[in-house]
Parts: C-alpha cells; sequence; structure tokens
C-alpha cells in the first residue's frame, strides 16, 4: 500500500444489496471503506462512529470492484490508440477496478523494465493496473522470458497474447517453469497455421461474402493440447483466453476435472453477437477469435451459467479509426469493450438468460481474482482493498460511442439500449468515476 | 453502411427480380455498333486493383460507345503502390471529377466500402471471392439469347465454386430466377457451406451426374496454385472434372458450354469443348459490351 492510498479517510455506502459472491453475501448491508481498505460490512444501520463521507446506495448493487484479465492498453508504443490513462479512465466508467493488460505493445513487454514502466504513476492510471508479461521474447515464441524476474517486478502472468504458442516444447517448458513460481499462463489459442488470410469464423456467412474462415478447431486443438500439457506439471496454471467455441469448452471442462489447474475466459461480444452481425462486412464485428455461430454462442452462455467459466474479461482492443474503417480483410481485429460489459452482462446473461446476478458478480470479480491471484480483491471481506463497484442493474441507458473515454470507437454496440449501468467506481477508497 | 449512390451495382445477391430484368432488357437494346452519345460529358473511372482484360475493356468500350471519356488507374504506377487507402484513392477520384467508379478490387467488399462513403454509384467489377455480377449478368443475357426463359433451366457449374466470385453471382443470379442449380468439385473447392446461396442448390462430386441432361454447363477457371495448396493431383482433377466432350454429350442436345474466362485450355476444359459449336465462350465476352453499356447508362440515370 503506497502512503497516499493510506490516507483516503472513511466512506460509508449504506442501504445497497451488497452482493460479495467470494463471502457469500447476497444481502442489503452497510460497507465502511477507511484508509483504502473494507472496515467493515454489517447490516443496515449497524455501524457506528462518524464517517468522513456517507454513499446512499439503496436500490443499487454494491459489489467488489470488477477485475478485467484482458484488456490492451497499448502502451508503450500505439499511444494514438490508447494510453494507459485513457484505457483506465474507461475502465473505471465500466466499474472496473483492475485490469491485466497483455504484452502485445510496441515493444513487447517482455522485460522487467517494461513491467515496471506500465505501473510508474506518470502513466495516469486511474484504476490498478497488473501487467502480463511475454512469455516468450518478443512474443515470437521461441526463447522464454525471465518469470522470476516478471513475477517479481510486478506481472501476475504470462502470455504471448495474439501471437500464441504453437510449438509444443515451448508450450510445455512455458507451463512446467511457471508451474513452479505459480504463474498462470494465459494462452490466446489459435492455430495460425489454420487461419492464415481469415478474417471470421467459417460459415454460411464467410461462405456468402466470399471471406476465408477460422474453424472452430483452430481454437479447440490448441486448447486441448494445452490442457494434456498442462496436466504433465503439478501446479500447472493454464488460462484459456476469450474463449469462443464450443469444442473448447469441453476441453477446458476435462481440464478441469484434471490435476492441472485450467480456467478460461468469455467476452461479452462473444457471448452477445454471432458472425451472422457481420451482415456486410462490418469491421466493428471483426475480432480474434472471431464471432461464432449461434451453436457456439448457446454453449457459452450454458457454461457462464454453469460454473465452467472463470470470468468475463473484454478483450478491450483499440484501433483507429483508419485501421477499422478499411476493406473487411484488411480491417485491424478486435472492440473496445470496457463501459460496455455490465451493460451486456445484465442485458443478454441476466435478463434474457436468467443467470443470476451474483453469479455475473462472480464471472467478474472473484472469478478473475483467483485467476490472477489478486489477494484482497474480488470480495468485500473486510481487511480488502477499497475496490467498490456500485451500478444499478435496472437503469436503462444507451451507449454512446462518441463519449467513450477510450480514445477509440471501434465498437459495435454504439447506440445500443442496455440495462445495467455502473453509478460509481470506487479504486482504493477513492471514487475513480461517477456516473452524472 | 449505407448501400450507396443510386444506381450503384455492387452485388446480385440484394438485386430483385425486377431490377435484373430491367438492366437486361436494356442492354437489349443497346448497340456498341452504333455509337449513341448518350453519355457524353460523363466521367468513367476505371479503378483496377488486379489484373483484367475482359472486364476491363468491355467496360472501356462500353463507356465510350456511349460518348463517355475515361480514366483508367491501376494500383501500380499510382498513389496506391506509396500506400494510399482506398476510400483516400475514392475521394481523390472524386475529386477530380469521377461521375462513375468501376472498381476491382482483390477484397471482398471493398466496392461496398467505397459506396459507402462517397456520393457517386460505384460498379462492382469484381471483389475478392465475393461477387462479380456484371458477368453474372451478361451471362444470363447469353443464356437467354438461347434459351427462352431462365425459370426451370437445369445448369450445371463446375470447378472452384469457393474461390469465385463468378460462381457466387451467378447462382444468386439464376437462383432468383428458378433456374435448378448444380453443383461440381472436390470439397476443397466446394464445400458443403456452398448450399447456403440460394435454396435448393444441390452437390455432387462426379462430373457426369453434374451434367446429365443440363440445359447449361458453366466452367470455372482452375488456378494451378489453388491445387498446390490442396491434396487434389493436377491429373487427378482433370481425370474427374475436366469438361470434355464425352462429358458434353450427356448434357442436352442442345447445351451451352460456358466458361467466364480465362480459360485453361487442357486443365478445367479441352480445346474441342472450348471450341466446339454449343460453346458461348467468345459470345459471352461480346455480350458484355452491352450489358456494360446498360450498367453504366442506369449507373448515370441515362436509362430510359
Amino acid at each position: 500500500m503506497t502512503s497516499d492510498k493510506s490516507k483516503t479517510g472513511s466512506l460509508l455506502i449504506k442501504g445497497g444489496n451488497l452482493i460479495d459472491p467470494a463471502a457469500k453475501i447476497d444481502a442489503v448491508m452497510d460497507l465502511l471503506l477507511r484508509d483504502g481498505h473494507v472496515a467493515e460490512v454489517a447490516l443496515p444501520n449497524k455501524i457506528r462512529g462518524g464517517v468522513d463521507a456517507n454513499f446512499d446506495a439503496r436500490g443499487l448493487v454494491v459489489a467488489p470492484g470488477f477485475i478485467d484479465l484482458h484488456v490492451h492498453l497499448r502502451e508503450p508504443g500505439q499511444s494514438y490508440k490508447e494510453t494507459i490513462a485513457t484505457g483506465t479512465a474507461a475502465a473505471a466508467a465500466g466499474g472496473f477496478t483492475s485490469v491485466c493488460c497483455m504484452p502485445n505493445t510496441s515493444p513487447v513487454v517482455d522485460s522487467q523494465e517494461w513491467v515496471a514502466w506500465i505501473q510508474q504513476p506518470q502513466r495516469g492510471a486511474v484504476v490498478n493496473v497488473f501487467p502480463v508479461a511475454a512469455a516468450t521474447q518478443a512474443s515470437k515464441g521461441a526463447v522464454l522470458t525471465d518469470f522470476r524476474g516478471l513475477q517479481r517486478a510486478g506481472a501476475v502472468a504470462v502470455s504471448d497474447d495474439g501471437k500464441p504458442i504453437l510449438n509444443e516444447t515451448i508450450m510445455r517448458e512455458t507451463l512446467r517453469l511457471a508451474a513452479e513460481i505459480n504463474l498462470p499462463v494465459i494462452q490466446h489459442a489459435e492455430d495460425t497455421r489454420l487461419t492464415e488470410n481469415c478474417s471470421m469464423n467459417e460459415s454460411t456467412t464467410s461462405f456468402r461474402l466470399g471471406l476465408r474462415g477460422m474453424t472452430t478447431a483452430a481454437e479447440a486443438t490448441v486448447v486441448d493440447r494445452d490442457v494434456q500439457l498442462a496436466q504433465q506439471f503439478t501446479g500447472a496454471r493454464l488460462h484459456v483466453a476469450h474463449l469462443s467455441t464450443a469444442d473448447a469448452l469441453k476441453a477446458v471442462r476435462r481440464g478441469k476435472r484434471g490435476k492441472a489447474r485450467v480456467t478460461c475466459e468469455i467476452t461479452p461480444h462473444h457471448f452477445t453477437l454471432t458472425d451472422a452481425d457481420i451482415g456486410e462486412y462490418n469491421t466493428y464485428c471483426k475480432m480474434n477469435p472471431p464471432l461464432r455461430s449461434a451453436g457456439d454462442r448457446e454453449a457459452l452462455l450454458v457454461a457462464l451459467a454453469d460454473g465452467t467459466v472463470d470470468a468475463i474479461a473484454t478483450d478491450h482492443a483499440p484501433h483507429a479509426t483508419h485501421e477499422k474503417i478499411i476493406e473487411f480483410e484488411k480491417a485491424l481485429f478486435g472492440i473496445i469493450g470496457l463501459e460496455t460489459a455490465l451493460g451486456l452482462a445484465i442485458t443478454r446473461l441476466h435478463r434474457e438468460h436468467k443467470i443470476p446476478l451474483a453469479r455475473i458478480v462472480e464471472l467478474l470479480t472473484a472469478g478473475p481474482a483467483r485467476v490472477v491471484d489478486l489477494r484482497g480483491r474480488g470480495t468485500l471481506a473486510r481487511g480488502s482493498y477499497a475496490d467498490v463497484t456500485i451500478f444499478d442493474p435496472k437503469r436503462r441507458w444507451t451507449y454512446e460511442a462518441a463519449k467513450s473515454r477510450s480514445k477509440s470507437r471501434n465498437t459495435p454496440f454504439d447506440g445500443w439500449q442496455l440495462t445495467g449501468k455502473v453509478v460509481a467506481t470506487i479504486v482504493g477508497g477513492k471514487i475513480a468515476h461517477r456516473a452524472g | 453502411m449505407s448501400k450507396g449512390a443510386r444506381g450503384s451495382l455492387l452485388g446480385i445477391e440484394h438485386l430483385d427480380v425486377k431490377e435484373i430484368t430491367g438492366l437486361l432488357q436494356l442492354a437489349r437494346r443497346m448497340n456498341p455498333l452504333k455509337p449513341h452519345p448518350l453519355l457524353k460529358g460523363k466521367r468513367v473511372l476505371l479503378l483496377f486493383y488486379e489484373p483484367s482484360t475482359r472486364t476491363r475493356s468491355s467496360f472501356e468500350i462500353a463507356a465510350k460507345s456511349m460518348g463517355a471519356m475515361t480514366t483508367l488507374v491501376l494500383s501500380s504506377g499510382s498513389s496506391i503502390e506509396k500506400g494510399e487507402s482506398l476510400l483516400d484513392t475514392a475521394y481523390t477520384l472524386r475529386a477530380v471529377g469521377a461521375d462513375v467508379m468501376v472498381i476491382r478490387h482483390p477484397s471482398a467488399g471493398a466496392p461496398l466500402l467505397m459506396a459507402s462513403h462517397l456520393d457517386v454509384p460505384v460498379i462492382n467489377a469484381g471483389d475478392g471471392m465475393h461477387e462479380h455480377p456484371s458477368q453474372a449478368l451478361l451471362d444470363a443475357y447469353t443464356i437467354l439469347r438461347h434459351k427462352k426463359k431462365l425459370n426451370g433451366l437445369q445448369v450445371a457449374i463446375l470447378g472452384d465454386i469457393y474461390h469465385s466470385r463468378v460462381a457466387r453471382s451467378a447462382i444468386h443470379l439464376l437462383s432468383k430466377f428458378g433456374a435448378h442449380i448444380t453443383l461440381c468439385g472436390p470439397p476443397e473447392f466446394l464445400p458443403e457451406l456452398a448450399t447456403c446461396l440460394a435454396p435448393g442448390l444441390h452437390i455432387t462430386r462426379t462430373a457426369e451426374e453434374a451434367v446429365r441432361g443440363v440445359d447449361v454447363i458453366m466452367v470455372l477457371r482452375v488456378q494451378k496454385e489453388r491445387l498446390a495448396g490442396t491434396k487434389i493431383r493436377l491429373q487427378d482433377y482433370i481425370a474427374r472434372y475436366q469438361m470434355t466432350l464425352a462429358r458434353l454429350k450427356l448434357a442436352k442436345r442442345d447445351a451451352m458450354v460456358m466458361h467466364p474466362g480465362p480459360i485453361i485450355r487442357g486443365l478445367e476444359i479441352t480445346w474441342e469443348v472450348a471450341d466446339c459449336p454449343q460453346s458461348a465462350i467468345v459470345e459471352e465476352v461480346r455480350n458484355g459490351v452491352p450489358v456494360r453499356m446498360a450498367i453504366l447508362a442506369k449507373a448515370l440515370g441515362k436509362a430510359k
């Protein structure tokens, strides 16, 4: 804890429906934050003594601060797309108090120096930033990075996100060495030998549009292999990033029954859209992994509900207009997602598919905290960090991309009516975002 | 994205039977041998990002025989080589005064992208593996010079359908008019997914079965380099799918043989079939001119 965070004073959040899945609480409770930590959780009107400020949370949900395991903040090197300051401002607006940023920047974050640089106060982060470091030098898939050093510098996991580790020997070594220091390995599962020049899911839509399609096997075979490799080492931790196919889920389920720790995340766009939404070459629906079939999306919804999935992660991937409003096959993959995640989760998962709010909160808090061992986060148990997200699960609102805090505007959700809106985001006891 | 300016021709898929019939009727009234200054003073921009013989020259002759000016911009030797984006090139050509843009591009959807950002009509002269609408229209025009109607016609399409924009446009067009279409090729060139293009499409892996009793045989070009990427051997392809006189005999006596060109004699089609009396290959090229005259006249609001 830094000294300035320890003097944030006290804030009493009163009368909210406190949902803390890690502590198995789902009830109206008061929450007292003091000096950057949770001081007390108690039944309404039981907390005595003076406080610096009150927050009336009646009718609102009070949850642990959301944690996003997968964002691209684009620094160092691509600040025309996003900066750590603007990306974390978008995170705060979306209720995220912690984000894990991917290392596929320019240069690639493969050294302790860059891991430290990301965390420097000059970057202007308004939420907690936990770097994920590259697993191999320059993410070239050949020479492993210094896992211990990177972990010491603050990396919470290693990954060559965007450039999957295909070489089996390298992947085995990555899992073995990371297991020794209890470090999760995050894999972007895609057999790129099968997806060359592909820009969407292989489907009737891709055939009709004349676009080369990625098969679901290109994802599932890598997940299947990684799960088998992870089983070879006690303590190995494999986290499957942005899982998108029913077949990959089967491999994850097998992995979860075995001795390795296999976890996975799913993005809001994969549980909301299908490849048919590409329509006539809408590049805002071009992402990697690609939007899949309705059948795959159905399987993801089941897995989100039944506990197979550990986290909702946005894969927030900002790109400039000139990288997106171009020929479909040339357009870069990815969309921004931090500000729409909660609204999509409540609209699609809770209201349409009847997944309980507590489960959604778990997927945004305790689940991701466990994946990368963020101790004292993802819960509001006494003594935890004072990271809190307060949201109105019933509020309807319209997302306007033009007003995004992100530097970029690449989203298919512009103009969407969503239910469920962040009211306040509190990081270390301080309000980082408050809805107008 | 918007559908582009009025008069744009981006694909066959989203046209209705009435629009297609209108274009075909207009083409019948066009005569390239009798110049008529219908498009006098109009500037037709031909923007070609890929090589082309037939499409390019027939659009150019179509425009000129109606009195229009044409300017050809190729990706090599222009600012496109210097890295100018498609949209910036489009804005530039609009600024120099283009009244209509004809574009061929290796990326599927490129004409739509351009059309949705311009206030002048855009004509798709072939985009990636997506569509080649003017080819489908001239094929329909050619068929209708020999057959009374498209409805009920038996059509076989053979070859590399997966990579073919000609096939996609032809399938859309013919099926809208009620033709019965059989697709034929090895799975690498003809995945089962192909049946999604239109209702009632039939797939076979046997050329003999595909052509038996049909009115029209459309043969598609096979690129050797694409064979190299698959498990198919050139000799096997030729043995199983080449259009030969023996196979042609299985079709109706008056069956037409069509091919969008360029033809690779000895690969997808034999010399004998390409040059036989039933071959409409040269006629297709000739018909490309009046059909493209009609497309340009409609694009520029001169269709009466």
